[in-house]
């Protein structure tokens, strides 16, 4: 009984979450424009959305700057979180808060710093200056995801390797990145992620000329969103979808195989 | 500021301290032995100064300022009185304010605050008692589903905040899915949108998995033997929870906390389209103030009152829970 | 790792590079929303080899922080009389050079120099249009002629504003006998007032901009305060819209193009003015948007079935009890004020 009411109620929670996002997908579907009449099946905004430069274009700028911003972000984190690590505890303390101050602030106080920045030095506010901002707010991430696996490593395994005649660079690349990998790509997952779904700072950090798909998404709100769209939206959730699969259905095999 | 003359020197400027840094993040990796490791942290550290440190203290500068450049504190006053600037404005123009009662309702700062504070309050609630009975369900050894579920729980995060939301106005509208279904059977049509509640709806859906995440990470890190021995020992279930299963998921939980209750704080464009613009958040209002009023000094003492109160309920949070890190984070 | 580094940064360069390009075959406009027809975008860009980077807002007020703080982001940007007269005071236009827009000629007679830009110097007038209530005409009692109707109980909950200062200021002033460019603080505190009761009434259902057109199409509310040409746009869509400029008198506007004075593709600007204000390009985004067009010759084009929609093309007397915004300047920090009461009044 206690398990059949446990069951439920995840159910429902699950139902809650879902619902939406049901919604929109049946919506991409439909032959209408309208939101609540269903007029007939159709793959029109499926057509309309891969002929529409303007989000097309979106659909670049979002990718490729979750993807500059993770990998450049993972790097930059990844070599901080072994610094941090190898640091006194008080440089260390201090820059613990350095990272934890973007992370409590709030989204919008980041984004309108930034654009203050931006507009004070007097640089075009476009691509550039989103990509800027993005590394800001992931790399802090990367380093809280790195630095855990760091804790569990032997502390002695770099400086022996020194000792045996490694050269910094090759006790990184050999001896630190394999212990803590783990953690690197949680981190550049998580960079990819907050990204790709980041609508507040890239709002504005970037001109109206160099739209990701939220600020997109956020003009085109004011009048109506268009089901293209909904149709993009679907279309991105079964590709994450299918990823997250693969990569759950890889690392449970991989589990067995040990 | 200098340099108006040079358009674009902030271009150069960036592009240097970007060589900069590239030349210490290469000499940091490949310098010889001996060299100390927290060299590595450098590029980091400067990327931060430059584009976390500097922009906080340019919000600083102008939240302490007037347009003209000089320290002042009114832009602070005029928190706590937002009829201040216009009042002195016509005063100057030789109008009397008061007598034409226009220094009414001159609250609207700290009511946006109140408001934003309550709605994030009930917001961080509601997840709280929906998504802590989710997690203990879902962290459950005997449930092999869980770790599945808990993915489940993440998806909905990859979709587009804004569509998502956006979603819910097809589901709520006055002519939306749920109330043409209930006209079909026959009932009455439900004021579901352009409310308050809409917007605290569209805030706890956004919200939730961040209090699921974190408490099931820390119940499921629970060592079972603990529950089980406590049970040996002749607690009951109620007991055991109370004495064993809570505490223990006390970290998850004041990260949930914290990671629904800062962004709640701030939301904003759920009042627009939930909330059909009749509520601001203190977020709505932050923005406003900059690109509607054109008012960057107030709009920066706004945000530092914003992050003020942010950092206090963080350092209070973290009273509870002194590990630091606050638990785990996602 | 070398090998990581350097292919991000040859990735960092090729992608930062392009979007800074301020190349000769460009010019960057940016309009309100929804408010061209693409096909005339695409025509432009056909006929005269220059790209288009189009980029959209939504009022006149998040337009101007924009320009000022995006210095040479825009050629071409598309504010409404008062801003034009705005931006003229603080010198952030380019006077245009009239020899290179010909087409400027097929101006209507009462729109060259006009009271925002008296020597004409410096705007070429694109669209204009009314202020006024889209209703929907199975659900209204009576006939709507009156602002009165969205201040009374009788449409409670069932009525759309404008998320628009100088738009929504600028009704309440109106039905309450006050020019909308007034500069006394008591008739401004007064609309106030009656915009905070009518919100604490429980009458508005939302204040939104473009959301509007779309909702009342839907059939979400009875009556919206809209543009003209929005109205037009939903009662093609719906049959039972009608749309009426209430008789205390509105707002008659008018949205014209101008240079800014950042621009850095100027001549492109001017081709691309020259180029909206050809009578058949007229006649294409007039259609599209369904404003009144400024360009006499564009009408010629449309003939009777724009000159008899009383919509597109309002009677002298309609006209005639209508405002232009004027440039409200040092009182604009007063208005916002006064709006920030009303949006946070609960």
């Amino acid at each position: 009984m206690t398990k059949f009411f446990k069951r439920f109620y995840l159910v429902l929670v699950l139902l809650f979450l879902y619902l939406p996002i049901a919604v929109l997908i049946v919506q991409s579907f439909n032959a209408g424009i309208s939101r609540a009449k269903w007029e007939g099946f159709s793959f029109r905004w499926y057509e309309e959305l891969f002929s529409s430069p303007t989000i097309m274009q979106a659909l670049y700028v979002t990718l490729t700057i979750a993807l500059l911003a993770s990998i450049i972000s993972t790097i930059l984190g990844t070599l901080a979180a072994i610094g941090i690590h190898a640091m006194k505890k008080r440089p260390q303390a201090a820059m613990m808060t350095l990272t934890n101050i973007p992370m409590t602030m709030p989204d919008i106080v980041t984004g309108i710093s930034l654009m203050l920045l931006f507009i004070f030095t007097q640089v075009d506010r476009g691509y550039f200056t989103m990509l800027i901002a993005h590394i800001t707010f992931d790399t802090p991430y990367v380093i809280l995801s790195v630095l855990p696996k760091l804790r569990e490593m032997n502390r002695f395994s770099y400086e022996a390797a020194l000792d045996l005649g490694a050269t910094p660079g090759y006790a990184l690349w050999h001896v630190i990145l394999p212990a803590v990998r783990p953690g690197v790509v949680t981190g550049a997952l998580l960079a990819f992620t907050l990204s790709l779904d980041d609508f507040t700072i890239s709002y504005f950090t970037t001109s109206p000329l160099v739209q990701n798909l939220s600020t997109l998404i956020y003009s085109e709100a004011r009048k109506g969103i268009k089901p293209t769209m909904n149709s993009l939206s679907a279309l991105m959730f079964v590709t994450l979808l299918v990823l997250l699969l693969a990569v759950n259905y890889r690392s449970s095999k991989a589990e067995q195989a040990k | 500021m200098m340099g108006m003359n040079m358009p674009q020197w902030g271009v150069w400027a960036m592009a240097l301290g970007l060589g900069v840094f590239l030349v210490m993040l290469f000499s940091s990796v490949r310098r010889h032995h001996g060299v100390h490791r927290s060299l590595f942290s450098w590029p980091y550290s400067l990327w931060m100064i430059v584009f976390t440190v500097i922009p906080l203290f340019l919000v600083a500068y102008y939240a302490f300022t007037n347009k003209a450049g000089q320290f002042t504190m009114e832009n602070f006053a005029n928190f706590w009185d937002s009829n201040r600037e216009m009042k002195m404005q016509l005063s100057g123009m030789g109008f009397d304010p008061a007598a034409m009662g226009m220094g009414a309702r001159g609250t609207v700062n700290v009511d946006t605050l109140v408001y934003s504070l309550w709605m994030a309050f009930l917001c961080t609630i509601i997840c709280f008692a929906v998504g802590y009975p989710a997690a203990l369900f879902m962290a459950d050894r005997d449930f092999k589903l869980g770790p599945i579920l808990i993915v489940l729980f993440i998806i909905p995060m990859w979709m587009n905040f804004l569509l998502r939301t956006i979603a819910w106005m097809s589901l709520l509208e006055d002519n939306g899915l749920i109330n043409t279904l209930l006209q079909q059977f026959g009932f009455k049509k439900l004021k579901l949108m352009y409310n308050s509640e809409a917007v605290l709806l569209g805030m706890v859906y956004n919200y939730l998995p961040f209090m699921v995440f974190p408490i099931y990470n820390a119940l499921s890190r629970q060592d079972k033997k603990l529950s089980e021995a406590a049970m040996d020992l002749g607690a009951n279930k109620v007991r055991t929870f109370a004495r064993v299963t809570f505490p223990l998921s006390l970290p998850g939980i004041v990260s949930g906390i914290t990671m629904v209750f800062m962004p709640s704080v701030t939301t904003f464009f759920i009042p627009r389209v939930l909330g059909g613009g009749n509520t601001e958040m203190f977020g709505d209002l932050i923005e406003r103030t900059f690109l509607t009023a054109d008012n960057w000094n107030v709009g920066s003492a706004l945000s530092l009152i914003m992050m003020l109160l942010i950092l206090l309920s963080i350092t209070l949070l973290r009273k509870v829970d002194p590990e630091g890190e606050g638990g785990s984070l996602l | 790792m070398k090998k990581i580094l350097s292919l991000f940064l040859v990735l960092l360069m090729a992608v930062s590079l392009v979007p800074m390009a301020a190349a000769e075959g460009v010019v960057n406009v940016f309009n309100w929303e929804d408010y061209i027809s693409e096909d005339a975008l695409k025509m432009f860009e056909e006929e005269t080899g220059i790209k288009v980077n189009y980029m959209r807002f939504t009022t006149n007020e998040d337009m101007m922080v924009q320009v000022r703080t995006s210095t040479g982001a825009f050629d071409v940007v598309f504010p409404s009389d008062y801003t034009v007269e705005r931006m003229i005071a603080e010198d952030l236009l380019e006077p245009i050079n009239f020899d290179n827009v010909p087409n400027a000629q097929h101006t209507a007679q009462w729109l060259q120099n006009p009271s925002y830009d008296p020597q004409n110097q410096y705007s070429v007038p694109y669209m204009w249009g009314t202020v006024g209530i889209l209703y929907d005409t199975t659900r209204v009692n009576g006939s709507i002629d009156s602002w009165s109707v969205l201040f009374g109980e009788e449409y409670k909950g069932e009525v759309f504003m404008l998320d628009s200062i100088r738009d929504t200021m600028g009704l309440a002033l109106k039905y309450l006998g006050y020019s909308m460019n007034t500069r006394d603080p008591a008739a401004l505190q007064a609309a106030t007032d009656l915009l905070i009761k009518q919100k604490q009434d429980g009458i508005v259902k939302a204040y939104q901009v473009d959301e509007t057109k779309d909702k009342m199409i839907a059939g979400e509310a009875i009556l919206g305060v809209v543009w003209s040409g929005d109205a037009q746009y939903a009662i093609n869509l719906n049959e039972n819209l009608a749309y009426a400029v209430p008789k205390e008198g509105s707002n008659v506007w008018v949205d014209a193009m101008v240079i800014p004075k950042t621009a850095r593709n100027k001549e492109n600007a001017e081709k691309f003015i020259d180029f909206m204000s050809r009578p058949d390009i007229a006649q294409m985004n007039c259609e599209y948007i369904e404003y009144s067009s400024p360009n006499t010759a564009a009408i010629e084009l449309m003939g009777e079935e724009y000159t008899n929609n009383p919509n597109l093309n309002p009677p002298q007397e309609v006209i005639d009890t209508c405002e232009f915004f004027n440039d409200i300047n040092d009182f604009l920090p007063i208005y916002n004020t006064l709006w920030a009461q009303v949006k946070n009044a609960k």
